[in-house]
This record gives C-alpha cells, structure tokens and sequence, in this order.
C-alpha cells in the first residue's frame, strides 16, 4: 500500500478532526491531500507527536485526536506507548505508518525492517486496542471505528517506502502553529 | 523522608494558583511530595512519563489545546529534554513552566548528583530560557505566577529551579 493512497481513504476522516502528524513524507501527502487549519505538521522532534496527541486529548476529552506517526519517529519515543496505555484516552487514535525505513533521511532500514513488530509492542504496552490495517479499505475501515469507539486505538499500517517528490510545503511551521491552536480554541 | 512537605504543599498551592490543570512528572525524591498532590487532586491530571522527552510533547499539545500545564522534572529530566525543548518548545514557540529540582548543586553529598548540577544553568542559559530559583517559600506564589506569566508573554520556556534550602530538611 501506498501511503498516500492510505491517506486519501482516510482523508473524509480525518478533516475534521483535530490532527498531528509527524514530519517528513506524511506531513507533505497530507497537506498536499488538502491541508485544513485542523491539522498541525510537526516538523522536528521526532517521536512526540503522539506525546502532543496525548496531551491535546487529555486536555480536550470531548473531541476525537488522531496521530499520524512513523515507526522511525515511534521506535524513537517507544515509551510513549506505555504512557498512552496508562491514561488510554477514549479520543486518541494513533496510527503508525511503517514503512520500514527513514525515508526522509536516506531510507535507511529501521528495526522494523529486521523483525521489530510495533503491533506486538503497542499490545505489549497495554493499547486497549491494536489492529494491524495493510490495505487502505482495512485502514479506513479500522479508523471509523476507532474514532466511532472509544478506546484509545494503534492502528499499524504498513506501507511501502516510498514518498512525494518533493517535501516543500507553503506553511511556515509558526503559521502552522498558531493557525492550529485558533482551530483548537474555537472547537473548545 | 526529609524532603519539605510544608514547602512542596506551598509550590503545588502555587501551581494551583497558576490554574495548572495538567502536570507531568517522572518520580524523583524531592518532588514524590508535589507528585503525590497532583495524584490526589481531582482537579488535576498527573501524566506520569516514561522519559522527560514525552512531557515536553504533553505540555506542547496541552498549550495548543488551552490548558495549562506545568512540568515536575529534576534536573537531569531537563538533560534528557533538550532536544525537543529545542526543536519544538523554543522552535515552536510554546510556553513552559518547567520546576527543576536542582540536584547537585550546593550541599550535595552525592558524587553522582554532582555533574548534572554543574551544568544546569551554564545549560538553561545557553538556550536563552529565563530562570528563577526558589529558595525561601514566601516567594512561591509570586514566582511560579511570574514565570508563568512571562512564559506564556514570550511564549517560552521558563525554569523555576527548587533549591536545596527549599526542598530538604536535615
């Protein structure tokens, strides 16, 4: 599967709600997808964005967060599935793209790419709810339901490794920023 | 235990003050006082991190969301958070109200506590973030609502370091 194909079944889901992706190759496809003032790219500090999706969510119970993050981003931050597992907000949904690589940088091979199963690890961290979703009926499928549920969800997808052309996205990170969190206030 | 029970009561009657409705924190000696607070109220959400790196990402998102939120860390959890206190709290813009035990530092007696301590402020300064100490609880109040309030005017991160004098009782 492509991940921009996957983005775009997941596309009528995800645009109103509020989102954070990590940077890189998502960041660009789904802005490139239609960027809307609801979603907020995080460019840097890899591995948080599923830290900032727990504590928009724990501070916002009554809306829906949903995470787009990377397996190099989470194997970067693996202890964030532990803390998600601990509080398990019902409105988080965290789906994890893996494409076994660090494409941005190189495509180097991540651990996934020699056996390390994110799945396994989000249910050994205790997620209420891990699926594993390979096509892109499979992930809109499980993404409607985890957003129509509620119980903090993983979701792993797995993808091929390959990404846009070009990374160049017309926001400047600051407007990213502040666009978002005017989103956020008049959702509150 | 000899960590200031009266004086962690007069920090977290501060932070409470400041309307913190998130803290996050990794369990450290001085602060089990402030985090067994934050566990009882029911006014607040204690997120109890793996690593310090995940509070930076909490506070950011609880920014974005509207609500305030303070970080419990000891000094070296600000070690293990620099990079995303730079590549997102200072890049991004997003206030913090960072309390730092400070370990390490004058009167310690533990060798390996000691290297952290030294390099705390040469570190805090080199990134431009504001700092304040506490060392004598009458200033509590005052403090932590003013590094609060220019954390949130520059939009930056702001640390409130917790001295020993205020901290520890021998």
């Amino acid at each position: 599967m492509l991940r921009v194909d996957a983005l775009q079944a997941i596309y009528p889901e995800l645009k109103d709600r509020i989102v954070v992706t990590i940077m890189g190759a998502v960041a660009v496809e789904l802005y490139t997808i239609g960027h809307r003032p609801n979603f907020f790219y995080l460019e840097h500090a890899m591995g948080l964005a599923s830290s900032m999706g727990l504590g928009i969510a724990v501070a916002m119970p009554r809306h829906k967060v949903v995470v787009i993050d990377g397996d190099g981003s989470l194997l970067m931050n693996l202890g964030t599935l532990s803390t998600m597992a601990r509080y398990s907000p019902g409105n988080l949904v965290h789906i994890v793209f893996d494409n076994a690589s660090l494409l941005s940088v190189g495509g180097f091979p991540t651990a996934t790419a020699t056996g390390t199963d994110l799945a396994g690890v989000a249910r050994a961290c205790a997620i209420p709810l891990v699926t594993q979703a390979d096509t892109p009926e499979q992930l809109k499928h499980a993404a409607t339901g985890a957003l129509a549920g509620g119980k903090l969800t993983t979701i792993v997808s797995k993808v091929e490794a390959i990404g846009p052309k070009s990374f160049h996205m017309d926001l400047p990170l600051l407007e990213n920023r502040f666009q978002f969190k005017r989103a956020l206030e008049a959702l509150r | 235990m000899p960590v200031s029970l009266a004086n962690s009561q007069v920090i977290y009657e501060a932070l409470k003050a400041c309307d913190v409705k998130i803290m996050s924190a990794l369990p450290e000696t001085w602060l089990v006082h402030l985090i067994r607070m934050a566990d009882d109220d029911p006014e607040v959400t204690l997120i109890r991190v793996a690593k310090e790196e995940e509070a930076i990402g909490i506070s950011a998102g609880a920014h974005l969301a509207g609500v305030s939120s303070a970080l419990l860390m000891q000094n070296h959890g600000f070690l293990a958070a620099i990079n995303p206190i730079v590549s997102l709290a200072l890049l991004y813009k997003i206030p913090l109200l960072m309390l730092i035990s400070y370990r390490g530092h004058m009167g310690e007696r533990d060798p390996w506590q000691t290297q952290g301590g030294m390099v705390t402020e040469p570190l805090l300064r080199a990134l431009g973030i504001p700092v304040w100490y506490l060392s004598d609880p009458r200033d509590a109040q005052r403090r932590i609502k003013d590094a609060q309030t220019l954390a949130h005017a520059s939009l930056s991160p702001v640390a409130v370091l917790l001295t020993r004098e205020l901290m520890w009782e021998e």
